[in-house]
């Protein structure tokens, strides 16, 4: 072997090694939270957390069924306010893609993406709090939903663009007119990928604390209506985190791990669904 | 002469080829440009009814742009000009009373690259009757069965309409693509480069399906591949710069043709 080649041999083990060892360096801190909850929730799991409602300071045992049913409900509230403001949004971000409101709804959706999730909680707070005098669940859903669009609005758009032009000539060469090339074949052609898109911003908000504090408010009861405060795991997780009991603890263990398991299965949700939807446009 | 003649003298040819025909497609004096940068300078043509037509050219010499003319397709691209007045059958495709959806129902087209939607082989075939109205089952039924027909494509598919029209093959893509124009029942059927991207069987399958579909049909299509214009083909127009050099019976131009650059064209000396 020349040397030339030895050394470009070198070169290339180099950089390979150099990239392995980012990637373990990255997963090594998701490693450690894994652990680290599982090992400090799993024991404090059982069915009864499901199902149950907290407990009184000291007396064993209880559970977070109305944190569980808040989170699903603040969460389906966002989805409700984000998914058609973020894919009619979308669309049109992709379909005028050189026009000025275009470029500012791209800029303003990438500003939106960067505030904190703690000045959203306080926009929510004065939108949707203040004006009624009370917390409720309505406020929280807001928060979450303001956080949601643009996430939503640039996965449609940029899935959108992906759409080969090809497909939208092909109709419009049939005589459908824009909006209709965009509903019937360039929008479902791009669908499956919306999807993941969606279920991926949903797992992405599941776990936000700020924004609840002062919309959503905490529940100690069992509550479902809208219009009224609502607990959320994330915000029971912190009450008990920071309280000084260690029975509250252990709650706050538990309700991480449940937080964590939910947020795994809705991406893993994601990623059967997209595979599935993409099997179907392909046989 | 040096150069090779594409040979199309001992080819099989209808005893009508070329010959006179009522014109479908008038274009006058028209002129195209992409911003300041002219594509089409000044073509004038009349096309035949009920032939095959295909323009040739070297890459960017405006062919494409032609015949996205036929059917508007350039209407969309940014900053386009159009002067000048393209007749079909009769009616100015610019006519403020002609309304493109029902232009592109009379002039139906089909892609260099076979674009079939992510959709099942029927509701492919289906998406123009819908788009008109049609929603009868029993109809579209019909539709779908006699395009693919048309399209040499039923015998292939019949058994699995409801599968997504991307589980065919490239050959089958593209005849899928003729049975999507054809459904609308247009007059003329545009193709642009229908067979750059398929293997030379199924370049003969579409280029025979083009022999059957004229006795219906107008057919323009524009070509890079000149064996593919002599043999399928009953006049040829020949673009060079946005310039019409020459156009008439294909026999004409491909064995002595009036203008010199349509020879050193055809011959392979450029291009």
């Amino acid at each position: 072997m020349s040397w030339n080649q030895t050394r470009r041999k070198a070169v290339s083990g180099l950089v390979v090694g150099f990239c392995a060892a980012s990637v373990v360096l990255a997963l090594i801190p998701l490693g450690f939270i894994l652990t680290y909850v599982i090992r400090n929730g799993l024991p404090a799991l059982s069915l009864g957390f499901f199902t149950q409602m907290p407990k009184p300071v000291g007396e064993p045992g209880g559970g977070m069924a109305n944190a569980i049913a808040g989170t699903l409900i603040l969460v389906g509230l966002a989805a409700l306010v984000a998914v058609p403001i973020g894919i009619i949004s979308g669309i049109y971000v992709s379909e005028y893609r050189r026009t000025r409101l275009a470029s500012a709804v791209r800029f303003s959706a990438d500003i939106l993406n960067g505030v904190p999730s703690i000045v959203i909680g306080l926009f929510a707070y004065t939108a949707a709090v203040l004006p009624f005098r009370r917390f409720s669940a309505l406020a929280g859903g807001l928060a979450l939903g303001i956080m949601m669009i643009p996430i939503i609005v640039r996965t449609t758009e940029e899935l959108l663009n992906l759409v080969p032009g090809a497909l939208r000539d092909g109709a419009l060469a049939l005589g459908a007119s824009r909006a209709r090339a965009v509903f019937t074949v360039i929008l479902p052609a791009a669908l499956p990928g919306i999807l993941t898109g969606v279920l991926v911003a949903l797992a992405r908000i599941a776990g936000e604390t700020a924004p609840l504090l002062f919309t959503a408010f905490n529940n100690r009861f069992w509550s479902t209506r809208l219009d009224q405060p609502i607990a959320s795991l994330t915000v029971q997780v912190y009450t008990y985190a920071i309280s000084p009991y260690d029975d509250w603890h252990r709650q706050a263990w538990a309700g991480a791990t449940v937080l964590i398991g939910a947020i795994l299965l809705f991406s893993l949700l994601a990623r059967a669904t997209t595979r599935r939807l993409e099997r179907m446009h392909r046989t | 002469m040096t150069a090779v003649r594409i040979e199309t003298s001992g080819q099989k040819r209808p005893a009508d080829r070329g010959g006179s025909a009522e014109p479908m497609i008038q274009i006058q004096d028209l002129a195209l440009q992409y911003g300041d940068k002219p594509a089409l300078k000044g073509i004038s043509m009349t096309i035949p009814k009920n032939r095959v037509t295909a323009f040739i050219g070297p890459s960017g010499c405006g062919k494409t742009t032609l015949l996205r003319c036929l059917n508007r397709m350039n209407d969309l691209v940014d900053g386009v000009r159009i002067q000048g007045r393209i007749l079909i059958g009769g009616r100015d495709i610019h006519d403020g009373a002609m309304d493109v959806t029902e232009l592109r129902k009379r002039v139906g087209m089909v892609f260099q690259k076979s674009n079939p939607f992510p959709k099942s082989i029927y509701d492919n075939v289906a998406y123009g009757p819908r788009i008109l109205g049609s929603r009868s089952r029993s109809d579209l039924d019909a539709t779908v069965e006699r395009s693919l027909d048309a399209a040499a494509l039923w015998n292939e598919v019949r058994d699995r309409l409801h599968e997504s029209a991307l589980s065919l093959s490239g050959g089958q893509q593209q005849r899928l693509c003729i049975a999507r124009a054809l459904a609308v029942e247009p007059e003329v059927l545009l193709m642009d480069e229908p067979c750059s991207a398929l293997d030379p069987i199924a370049t003969a399958k579409i280029e025979e399906l083009m022999e059957e579909l004229k006795s219906r049909y107008t057919i323009v299509v524009v070509t890079h591949n000149m064996q593919q214009a002599a043999r399928a083909s009953d006049f040829t127009g020949f673009l060079l710069l946005g310039d019409l050099v020459e156009f008439g019976a294909t026999e004409t131009i491909f064995t002595t043709p009036a203008d010199r650059r349509t020879e050193d064209y055809i011959t392979g000396r450029f291009g």
